[in-house]
């Protein structure tokens, strides 16, 4: 048995089936995972995202640590409750892991890393912040509930009392802010619009229980997965890992070259690579037959392997199968994709496959 | 807990059959569809394929994953199921209504050979944990 998240018992009494996550026992879907997809496009749904790692860094150092260790540039960060999505990489240039770092003040950023990684996560920036004069701080006893799709911020919004639910309501894309004890940010992992809410596990379950009240239905991660797909959101783990960079992976717009002289860790292999010339890229597939793309299925073009699968699935918004592959930078507009032994034909297209609910 | 109607009969790879005359009518159970997911598409066998008992001769495709679909009997396939073509999430919705293929049996003693319902359900349980 893994670890269980504050809301375990609720996912149980739901009827969700539990998957191993990370370590973490999470549910993978309570009933239909194409109709949870569609609740979250077309209404509102909720996550239980308790497994992710919030880190508070805080002391006068906090910033200028951020700034070595993190590929996108914190300086951009100035206004409290901002936030920023990043990659941190090792000296490599290859990917430890994403995130996102919120600005809360001039001594204090929080950041939210995935799950899986916690543990290295930690060790790493233990391990760099050793000259810096900081603190590294689990804030313990938290939960995390990401409400998300079109209705998502006015049925979140009626769990609240005033002035609460008009504060939330004002709050802009990308940002976040304490409300009480509850840290709401207006964050996801869907490509619809929402909030992602950090909560002391004691209130986790009243606030589920209040969602649920207004109609939000609970997804799992396997909803949670055509989701993100769809929205065109990197997987950590899938997409991108300790042996790819940022560069072929989707997500060179991430890394902030300038001012030339921030010299953050995974810079120097970065640049070799980008003046060497990168050979693959991250793009997307559409399937243009029957069957489903997965994922490490071979990417065939001109009859030779070209790459292959990083994340695969059925798009319910699309109704076809859609995927990340890693292929050479001057794919053409088709490829072919190895499924169970036989070539089937692939559009190559621009992410995301889905914006606002629609296909783009 | 799934649904295991007492009339028909099944195998250990979770197809049930129910045999009329020498026409045996194949479908995968409330079980299989339960452990699968939402489909997304069904293969079906060609009419006129014949099978041995074990050969794969359909696939059903969820958003999990793709699985093989083992004929149950050996025999001639005589008839497909074309809806499910527009709609495998019919299998979801009922396994035992959204049959899969009829085949016509060529050795009527392979279905006695087959799992009961109480069998199955036992099948099915030690599979679930």
């Amino acid at each position: 048995m893994g670890k269980q998240t504050p809301l375990y018992d609720k996912h149980v009494v739901m009827g969700a089936k539990m998957v191993d996550f990370g370590g973490w026992d999470m549910p993978l879907r309570y009933g239909s995972q194409i109709d949870e997809h569609h609740q979250v496009r077309t209404d509102a749904g909720m996550f239980d995202v308790s497994h992710m790692s919030v880190v508070d860094f805080t002391g006068p150092d906090t910033r200028e640590f951020l700034r070595k260790i993190f590929a996108n540039n914190v300086d951009r960060l100035t206004t409290p409750g901002k936030a920023l999505y990043t990659c941190m990489l090792k000296e490599d240039g290859n990917v430890l892991d994403d995130l996102i770092v919120y600005y809360m003040d001039e001594n204090w950023f929080r950041v939210v890393f995935n799950a899986a990684t916690h543990d290295k996560d930690l060790a790493w920036v233990q391990e760099q912040a050793k000259s810096f004069s900081l603190e590294i701080i689990e804030p313990p006893n938290m939960a995390m509930i990401a409400v998300q799709g079109p209705n998502a911020r006015v049925k979140a919004g009626a769990v609240f009392d005033e002035p609460v639910r008009s504060e939330i309501a004002s709050l802009a894309p990308f940002t976040a802010a304490y409300f009480g004890d509850l840290f709401i940010s207006r964050t996801g992992y869907t490509g619809e619009d929402g909030f992602e809410i950090i909560l002391p596990v004691s209130q986790a379950n009243d606030v589920w229980r209040a969602l649920y009240g207004e109609g939000v239905q609970p997804i799992g991660l396997a909803a949670r997965d055509t989701l993100r797909l769809e929205a065109g959101m990197n997987l950590y783990g899938s997409d991108m890992d300790e042996s790819t960079s940022p560069l072929e992976s989707g997500l060179g717009w991430t890394v902030a070259w300038d001012p030339e002289g921030r010299d953050f860790i995974g810079r120097g292999a970065l640049e070799k690579i980008r003046s060497a010339g990168t050979t693959k890229k991250l793009v997307g597939l559409i399937l243009e037959e029957k069957g489903v793309l997965r994922d490490h299925q071979k990417v065939i073009v001109n009859g030779l392997d070209d790459g292959e699968i990083t994340s695969g699935g059925f798009s319910p918004t699309l109704q076809k199968s859609i995927a990340f592959a890693r292929v050479s930078k001057d794919i053409g507009g088709t490829c072919k994709v190895e499924i169970r032994g036989k070539h089937v034909l692939a559009t190559v297209v621009k992410l995301p496959f889905v914006r606002n609910g629609k296909p783009v | 807990m799934s649904n295991v109607p007492a009339e028909l009969k099944y195998t250990k790879s979770h197809e049930w059959v129910s045999v009329d005359g020498d026409v045996a009518t194949v479908g995968i159970t409330d079980h299989a569809q339960d452990l699968l997911g939402d489909m997304v598409f069904i293969e079906l066998p060609d009419v006129g394929a014949t099978f041995s008992k074990g050969d794969d001769c359909a696939v059903v495709e969820s958003v999990k994953a793709a699985s093989d679909v083992y004929s149950p009997v050996s025999g001639e396939v005589v008839e497909v199921n074309e809806d499910l073509a527009d709609s495998p999430e019919s299998v979801n919705n009922d396994a035992y209504t959204a049959w899969l293929f009829k085949i016509k049996l060529s050795d009527a003693s392979e279905v006695d050979e087959m799992l009961d319902a109480a069998t199955y359900s036992g099948v099915a349980a030690d599979d679930s944990h």
